[in-house]
């Protein structure tokens, strides 16, 4: 079987068992008025606190850039408020986890606005370089920094494509208990690490569904039930700068 | 010759004890290890005290273990742990850092945790006695954390809209989109 039928294979089937699934899981409302209401189940993300992470997993985020607003700064504003980072007007040193970015079509005049964080590529370029090996990916594709084995050489800065990291330039005190950073060493969207392994969702996606916005997903990758994966299957998604072949966890839509 | 067989025989021991060690450790996780975690792996030393769990700090006051094992030890539960947790995502409370802040906290005349840099923490208090230099706090918080941390986020299940997971939410949206439609 060549490349194509074989992925033309997997595609038909994850569309069956998509609507399959469609069937008997989903809870469909019909309204009086001809709309229709369908809820999935919500799937279930946590795990024992003594248990590993389950490497079957892939954690990664669908943004829909139709649903972001130009002036809505809530995903930053979550991300800062939930891992401790501030932002004092200097560029060249603040932390870099998550920015929000403009693009603009020179021809139409058409702009978009979405957020740009840590891609969580399957293939990280930062790991690669890290000489330490501190930079890493776990089990279930979040990838980290180890601070405790970090030089703070920022090799992983600039292989990142996505500028995605930055460095810690001066002591901290008092940083959150569940996001430790200091100075000395690199740090990047960690993807609420400490909030996924209690079976939450990230804070940016969390602000930006209770702020009414919704452009948010997270979800499980290689869960064909999980939403992330049934929207990816059903709607055409992009991966920033896709042809550098680094298989990104966070996904665009209407890019 | 009975010299190497004495060495000969204690390498055979301490092989056999550290490959029981590492099955018990399989066994307690049912897990493979994360291959950055594997390797020579810090076995602990006997304790004279039983390990207190989680829920039984506030019964027994005791911490973890025995304050004599503490002493010598507490360093190497808090990397191992350290390790388990960043690579594995395994958050237990036991035996974290941020467990021996909460507990070993000291309070200022007002009240106020005190921090690492005041000599009276409980750390630094020894650490600076011992003159150690304490690199944990570089990253680390050495005072509780407030409750607040996330407070400021509401608890909101995110895309509610087509992920409502229980049915008094799907009716209330059903309502809504009723009103919403006449
Ligand atoms: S986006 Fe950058 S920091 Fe994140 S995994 Fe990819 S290369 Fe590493
Ligand atoms: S700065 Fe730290 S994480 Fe980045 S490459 Fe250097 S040692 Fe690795």
């Amino acid at each position: 079987m060549s490349d194509v039928s074989l992925k033309e294979a997997y595609i038909d089937k994850t569309r069956r068992d998509f609507l399959k699934k469609a069937g008997a899981g989903v809870t469909t409302l019909a309204l009086a008025s001809g709309v229709t209401l369908m809820a999935y189940p919500e799937p279930a993300l946590a795990r024992k606190q003594e248990e590993m992470v389950d490497p079957s997993q892939r954690w990664g985020l669908l943004i829909d850039v139709n649903k972001c607003t130009e002036d809505c700064d809530a995903c930053v504003t979550a991300c800062s408020v939930e891992n401790g980072w501030k932002l004092d007007g200097n560029p060249a040193v603040d932390a870099q986890w998550i920015r929000k970015l403009k693009i603009k079509n020179p021809r139409s005049g058409h702009e978009q606005t979405f957020p740009v964080m840590c891609q969580h590529c399957a293939k990280p370029p930062c790991v690669d370089v890290c000489p330490t090996g501190a930079s890493f990916k776990r089990a279930d594709g979040i990838v980290l920094v180890d601070k405790h084995i970090c030089i703070g050489c920022r090799y992983c800065m600039m292989a990142c494509p996505y500028k995605a990291r930055s460095f810690v330039h001066e002591p901290l005190e008092e940083q959150k208990s569940h996001a430790p950073r200091g100075k000395g060493t690199v740090e990047s969207c960690t993807l609420c690490v400490h909030r996924v392994d209690r079976g939450d969702k990230p804070a940016c996606v969390e602000k930006c569904a209770s702020d009414g916005h919704g452009a948010l997903i997270f979800g499980d990758l290689n869960d064909d039930n999980s939403e992330i994966s049934k929207r990816i299957a059903t709607y055409a998604t992009k991966q920033i700068r896709a042809d550098l072949g680094l298989d990104t966890g966070v996904r665009y839509q209407n890019l | 010759m009975f010299a190497i067989m004495k060495r000969v025989l204690s390498v055979v021991l301490f092989a056999s004890v550290f490959s029981l060690a590492n099955a018990a450790g399989a066994q307690e996780k049912n897990t493979p290890a994360h291959p950055r975690v594997s390797g020579p792996q810090f076995t602990l030393p006997e304790s004279t005290d039983k390990c207190v769990h989680d829920s039984d700090y506030a019964k027994t006051g005791k911490c973890v273990r025995d304050t004599e094992f503490m002493r010598r030890n507490h360093m190497n539960l808090l990397k191992h742990k350290r390790d388990i947790t960043m690579y594995k995502g395994i958050r237990s409370k036991h035996n974290s850092l941020q467990n021996c802040i909460n507990c070993h906290v000291t309070k200022d005349d007002a009240g106020k945790a005190i921090k690492v840099s005041n000599s009276k923490h409980f750390c630094a208090s020894c650490h600076e006695y011992v003159a150690v230099k304490l690199d944990c706090f570089e990253c680390h918080r050495s005072t509780p954390d407030t409750p607040a941390s996330t407070a400021s986020i509401p608890k909101i299940p995110a895309h509610a809209n087509l992920l409502a997971s229980n049915s008094s939410e799907v009716k209330a949206m059903g309502t809504f989109l009723k009103g919403v439609a006449q």
